[in-house]
């Protein structure tokens, strides 16, 4: 850590905040302590203070102040700098807090912790802005920036975890519109294909992390599961190169991608008196068997996949027809025998 | 330990050790980070006129000593030209930081796109959540006029929880949270096949991997108890109060709800290319490529009763090489259910 450092970006941000016009390197350096006489060295440490102060999201423009300027200069504007006024109510204040515990352990938990930080400090939590001292019960987890009387109340408690090293660089990519490329490895293969993505959007569904959008090397719209890729997801183009279709709907693309089948067939089951709760769920008929057995149809979608899920019963469960199913259970049986 | 009914099945919830440095630790801070503290501290003490240094340094997550350092450093940034001026007064005599003079930046900075879409994302998959009451539609509003433009990027991601059929449970569950109620309810446990009937005091309601459950006191259990939502087959709220015993330890969610313990029997698997996704779906301790996408797989488990259900399931895809007694107890559950076809 560089206190010089901070002191000088600090002052560099209420100076250029303070200014109507557009001020130069040569005024700024006037103006700023720490920056070297020799020009060089200047330009190249004024360049990198540029490059952090615009990734903290300090809108730094660049200008001139008439067209007979010679070099351009910068200016903050301070309708792009402020946070607007917001102020929440109590009930608002408590919702924010459970939100912002979402990323606990996840990729975006630091800009949670940021994004409050930077709330509590306009006083935006209003109601509930109240000092701090009240002991939580040890072993509470601690939303960051929010006083303790703010802290959730048991009820609700959501998270969200990024296990996955590809969602950190896909959301980039996605925040920014740049392409990737990277290796994605499909179920059940060892070896990796190499895959050029415009990404339009991550959805998690069911508790899993997808991307979509145009995959450049199948020309064609594609979902990718963020566990299934293998290695460093790298950006392969500037940012603001990718262009989400208006029409693309990426949460419906990885549900409609995850699709259960229609259940259009029949089956005939003796079931297990008191067994198979998981196929009577879904049974379209029950009548007792005689000897401990019930007789159960059902309705399923596809025999390899209903025919293992039946095996899982083992001897709870007999399929009585239709033949291919029967067939089907026999032979992932005589499998396990194998 | 807490853990949920030993169904098996459930995902494995993997909080690694990112995000926030627990509040008052000592660690490096760059230079952009600790002027993204300053920049929050003079706006923090503007808009309450007079705070105390040791709540400022608790809400900063720093010691007071590191806060004072701040405070210098703010209050000794002089600009030379045109004239020398110092732009910020403050003082923290007495124990108390008055800011006088903020100049420009008495209000914090813009949220960046990370931030808004972090708190944005967060709260629309809490708006997702039946019962949740009208407070996370008015945050959504407010927050995206105050982020603006920075707010866009939080349409890029979304979060789907639950299949649709746990819906009318967790809005009764919350019903059941809110008045203090005790729940009767019958829950399904694929991984046994069975389904079992039980009294629970409600806690909380857990949003964890896309999936929601009902973490509470089981009264026949005697134990906290997760019951995921979409595997309870009904439930009633019933008219007596809920009475959580006070050692009932609430899960620690960050650490994962199906934490393996060390008296877990030790599962060794094969699985072949097809059965391959075994090893992604469940907790696995290890996890060894075999070629022509052919896994090794090691994992903990309470009940075995779901490794044997899977593994007749795949046929020849999975291959238990130890324990060889649950090898053996499986091949005999394949001759039982074959006999049924003699």
């Amino acid at each position: 850590m560089s206190k010089r450092r901070t002191e000088r970006l600090l002052s560099i941000v209420v100076l250029l905040l303070s200014s109507r016009r557009y001020l130069t390197a040569e005024e700024i350096r006037a103006a700023v302590h720490g920056y070297p006489g020799q020009y060089d060295a200047f330009k190249r440490m004024f360049e990198r203070d540029k490059d952090e102060l615009r990734d903290l999201g300090i809108p730094l423009e660049t200008g001139m102040n008439n067209p007979f300027d010679d070099e351009p200069g910068y200016r903050i504007r301070r309708q792009d700098y402020e946070l607007p006024e917001i102020r929440l109510e109590a009930d608002e204040a408590a919702v924010l807090g459970i939100a912002a515990r979402v990323w606990q352990s996840a990729e975006l938990a630091g800009a949670a912790a940021g994004a409050l930080l930077k709330l509590r400090a306009a006083g935006a939590l209003g109601a509930l802005e109240a000092p701090g001292g009240e002991q939580r019960p040890s072993g509470a987890p601690v939303a960051p920036g929010l006083d303790d009387d703010q802290q959730p109340r048991p009820g609700i408690e959501p998270r969200l975890t990024t296990a996955e090293p590809a969602f950190g660089p896909l959301w980039e990519a996605v925040r920014d519109r740049r392409p990737v490329t990277f290796s994605h490895k499909a179920q059940g293969r060892s070896d990796a294909t190499r895959r050029e993505l415009e990404p339009w959007g991550v959805v998690n569904w069911r508790g899993r992390w997808y991307v979509a959008g145009h995959d450049r090397t199948r020309n064609a719209t594609r979902v990718f599961r963020l566990s299934r890729i293998d290695g460093p997801v790298t950006m392969s183009g500037p940012a603001g190169s990718v262009t989400v279709p208006p029409d693309a709907d990426v949460r419906k693309l990885v549900k409609d991608w995850d699709v259960a089948p229609p259940r259009d067939h029949e089956a005939v089951l003796r079931v297990r008196a008191g067994a198979g709760y998981g196929v009577r769920r879904y049974a379209t008929s029950v009548t007792a068997d005689g000897d401990g057995w019930d007789r159960v149809a059902v309705q399923f979608a596809d025999v390899p996949w209903y025919a293992g899920y039946l095996a899982s019963f083992g001897s709870d469960v007999m399929v009585v027809g239709p033949p291919d199913l029967r067939e089907a259970v026999i032979s992932r049986l005589k499998g396990v025998l194998a | 330990m807490t853990r949920g009914d030993p169904a098996g099945a459930q995902p494995p919830v993997t909080g690694g050790p990112r995000g926030a440095a627990p509040p008052g630790k000592p660690r490096m801070v760059t230079s952009a980070e600790r002027l993204r503290r300053l920049l929050a501290l003079v706006p923090y003490v503007v808009s309450r006129k007079v705070v105390g240094l040791a709540e400022t340094a608790a809400a900063f997550g720093v010691s007071e000593r590191e806060l004072v350092d701040d405070l210098n450093l703010v209050w000794c940034v002089e600009l030379k030209a045109p004239e020398p001026y110092c732009p910020i007064d403050l003082s923290y005599e007495g124990g108390e930081i008055v800011v006088s003079q903020a100049e420009s930046i008495a209000r914090p900075l813009r949220l960046t796109a990370d931030e808004a879409s972090a708190l944005l994302v967060a709260l629309r998959m809490l708006a997702e959540v039946p019962g949740e009451g009208s407070a996370v539609a008015r945050v959504i509003a407010k927050l995206e006029a105050a982020a603006g433009a920075a707010a866009a990027a939080s349409a890029q991601v979304s979060i789907q929880i639950d299949p649709p059929n746990g819906r009318e449970v967790a809005a009764q569950v919350r019903a059941a949270l809110a008045d203090g109620r005790r729940v009767h309810l019958r829950h399904y446990v694929p991984g046994r096949d069975e389904a079992t009937e039980r009294d629970v005091d409600p806690m909380r309601l857990l949003v964890v991997e896309g999936r929601t459950y009902l973490e509470g006191w089981c009264r026949r259990a005697e134990g906290v108890r997760l019951f995921r939502l979409d595997r309870v087959l009904d439930l009633t709220v019933l008219d007596v109060p809920a009475q959580v015993p006070d050692e009932a330890e609430p899960v620690d969610v960050d650490q994962g709800l199906f934490r393996p313990s060390a008296s877990d029997e030790r599962v060794e698997l094969e699985l072949s290319a097809a059965a391959s996704w075994v090893a992604e779906y469940y907790p696995c301790e290890s996890v060894t490529e075999l070629g022509e996408g052919r896994l090794r797989a090691v994992l903990r488990t309470p009940d075995t009763r779901w490794v044997r259900r899977r593994v007749l399931r795949h046929g020849e895809g999975i291959r238990v090489v130890s324990p060889a007694a649950l090898a053996e107890t499986i091949r005999a559950d394949a001759a039982a259910a074959l006999a049924l076809y003699d």
